[in-house]
């Protein structure tokens, strides 16, 4: 028993060594290291594509589980991976819950659209009002006097309303429940924010392609889908009646300009509701989240670079250019360079990795 | 020691690991389920509010145990008459012809076709089938659902019924015919009535097929978490909810889906054993 105490210390102090001999190493080849993530699906074609042509440029390759955004933060919180994906940023009591201090970083920015089919009617315009008329199943029929007095000019059919949503948890539930609840005081008193609710009418579909494959295989029927999905399968979109009152068409631009009120320097803000005129208000940024210090559960210092390196290259020009080929907004400068600041703060052994 | 030693102990520690595996799967899901047993009590089973919204968060299993038990009942109201006029043809009537053959091999066919299949087919034909009938909310709901289900639990209860009438000693139904009995009634008092165990154990697979089934009901019951307000109405079942919502779900929501695992896994316990004792009974 005497015995194991010196031997614990000299295994102790052997290990520190080792430790330091390896920091000594100066040259940090990044190159064959491989990154585990995982997190959200609303960002995954573009974290694929971009991962896919920074592994062909600088040979670091990353393999991302889109597990949704939950999964992320449990993944992070379990560290099994070398970072997390989130479209809800996290609030301060669950950061506290986290083992050790993260940082997040906005990587692209997308919008939830309000999808719906009817037959001939394009450029639905919603008011606010309507919003929240429709969704809380207070207005059921297509032709409902106050959906006709917003849109003279169109035909409206006599048919009843059918309201789709997500019946999985989903960072683009969250995003819509939060729009919702400034535009409503009632759909806040009634339902709430969330990543899942409890609807008061209409019927679920899985995932975003659920959401969307049903929406578009039913006549009469209205929910919320992410913009890139939307974009992709050229889903008939209403106009959404921003806070200084204009229609507006969900577009990369009008995504981009939700993004231009003052951002806090932690990045953590919701955009919906923006302020600026043109802004598509149910818009949002999606996160990467990470731990500010790197060196933790025995990840090597080429790890921990290779994964800042990684960062640092998905919000420069060159990944942003990409955002748009996958239907996402890119950041905006602004939002760049307080995510460089952040980045310039994470530490390997308390000393900057980039 | 002994080739037959041996043997009997790689037996046993196979027997020994399956014990493990399903005593650790109930272990789990008991443990899991723990924290939401303890907020709401069997309140738990009886209530119908689900509400996963942060701050108000209530849940209650009752709206998917009654979506569980209404699909899987009425998909075996329905394919009850299929299934035993199949079982009858292809073990009675037609036995060992090609037409039977042809006819059995198709059967099986749609034991092999994956539910993610039957849940497209519904989705995309038989839903707008429905929809042009005028049934229910946008051809989702509870009737949608069940119609898919049973064409999916068709094969199970077929095929062992099947096999079991055709086990049917030809003796026993000779002696029938010899006392002048029609072919009608040697079926419906010689042949059922000895092979009415096994056709209840496949019914009872077919049923326990059925309260499981994921995919094909998640796609076409309509997720509504409420309970059904009759079978054209939208509603959502047990297995339905788990694969929708445990994605994102921690703390008291992950374990409420947890104890609904739970409380399928005890169903289906419950529906077994009630079965076996049913087909003992008739065994007797």
């Amino acid at each position: 028993m005497k015995i194991t105490i010196p031997i614990l210390l000299v295994l102790f102090v052997l290990a520190s060594c080792q430790q330091s001999g390896k920091k000594e190493s100066k040259d940090v080849d990044t190159s064959k290291v491989s990154l585990t993530a995982a997190g959200a699906t609303f960002p995954m074609p573009f974290y694929n594509m971009v991962f896919k042509k920074y592994a062909d440029s600088y040979g670091t390759t990353v393999t991302y589980g889109g597990i949704g955004s939950g999964g992320g933060i449990r993944s992070l919180n379990d560290k099994v991976v070398d970072f997390g994906a989130t479209d809800a940023y996290l609030e301060n009591d669950k950061m506290a819950e986290m083992p050790a201090e993260i940082v997040h970083i906005p990587t692209c920015m997308g919008a939830v659209v309000i999808a719906y089919n009817l037959a001939g009617v394009e450029g639905l315009k919603l008011s606010n009002e309507l919003l929240e008329k429709i969704f809380l199943g207070e207005i059921t029929k297509w032709n409902d006097a106050k959906i006709v007095a917003n849109n003279p000019e169109l035909k409206l059919p006599a048919s009843s309303i059918t309201v789709v949503y997500r019946s999985d948890g989903s960072g683009t539930t969250h995003i819509f429940s939060d729009y919702m609840s400034k535009i409503s005081t009632k759909w806040a008193e009634k339902v709430g924010t969330g990543k899942s609710l409890n609807w008061p009418v209409g019927m679920g579909a899985k995932g975003n392609p659920g959401v969307a494959g049903t929406i578009s295989a039913t006549e009469g029927t209205i929910g919320y889908i992410g913009s890139e999905y939307s974009f992709a399968m050229k889903i008939q979109t209403a106009k959404v009646q921003n806070s200084a009152g204009n229609y507006i068409e969900p577009s990369i631009a009008s995504i981009s300009a939700a993004a231009k009120a003052d951002l806090p320097d932690d990045t953590r803000v919701m955009l919906t509701n923006s302020k600026d005129p043109d802004a598509y208000p149910i818009s949002g940024f999606t996160w990467i989240i990470l731990y500010k210090e790197q060196a933790y559960g025995g990840r090597s210092i080429d790890k921990a670079t290779a994964t800042i390196k990684l960062l640092n290259w998905l919000i420069s020009p060159e990944a942003q250019a990409e955002a748009e080929k996958v239907h996402y907004a890119p950041i905006p400068e602004t939002a760049v360079a307080k995510a460089k600041a952040i980045l310039g703060s994470i530490t390997f052994e308390g000393k900057p990795i980039l | 020691m002994n080739s037959d030693k041996i043997t009997r102990i790689v037996l046993l520690s196979v027997s020994l690991l399956i014990v493990l595996v399903a005593g650790g799967m109930v272990f789990s899901l008991v443990d899991g389920a723990i924290p939401s047993f303890q907020k709401f009590g069997f309140k738990f089973i009886f209530s119908n509010n689900w509400n996963p919204t942060e701050g108000r968060e209530n849940y209650g299993a009752l709206p998917f145990i009654i979506g569980t038990l209404m699909t899987s009942v009425l998909a075996l109201l329905i394919a009850l008459p299929l299934s035993f006029s199949t079982s009858l043809f292809l073990g009675e009537y037609f036995h060992k012809t090609k037409f039977a053959k042809v006819i059995g091999l198709m059967v099986d066919l749609l034991a092999g076709i994956p539910s993610i299949v039957y849940g497209l087919w519904g989705f995309y034909v038989l839903r707008p089938f429905l929809m042009d009938l005028g049934i229910g909310n946008q051809g989702f709901g509870v009737f949608t659902a069940s119609l898919v289900l049973a064409i999916m639990i068709i094969p199970y209860a077929t095929s062992l019924s099947n096999e079991i009438i055709a086990m049917v000693p030809r003796d026993l139904k000779e002696a029938a015919y010899s006392l002048g009995a029609t072919r009608l009634e040697v079926i419906t008092s010689v042949t059922v009535p000895a092979a009415r165990s096994g056709i209840f154990a496949g019914y009872i697979l077919a049923f326990g097929r059925a309260l499981g089934e994921t995919m094909a009901v998640t796609m076409l019951i309509g997720n509504s978490n409420l309970i059904p307000t009759g079978i054209f109405s939208t509603g959502n079942s047990m297995a339905s909810i788990i694969a929708n919502q445990f994605g994102e779900a921690d703390g008291l929501k992950l374990s409420s889906l947890i104890a609904i695992g739970l409380i399928l896994f005890v169903i289906t316990g419950i529906i077994n054993g009630i079965g076996k004792m049913i087909i003992k009974k008739f065994e007797r």
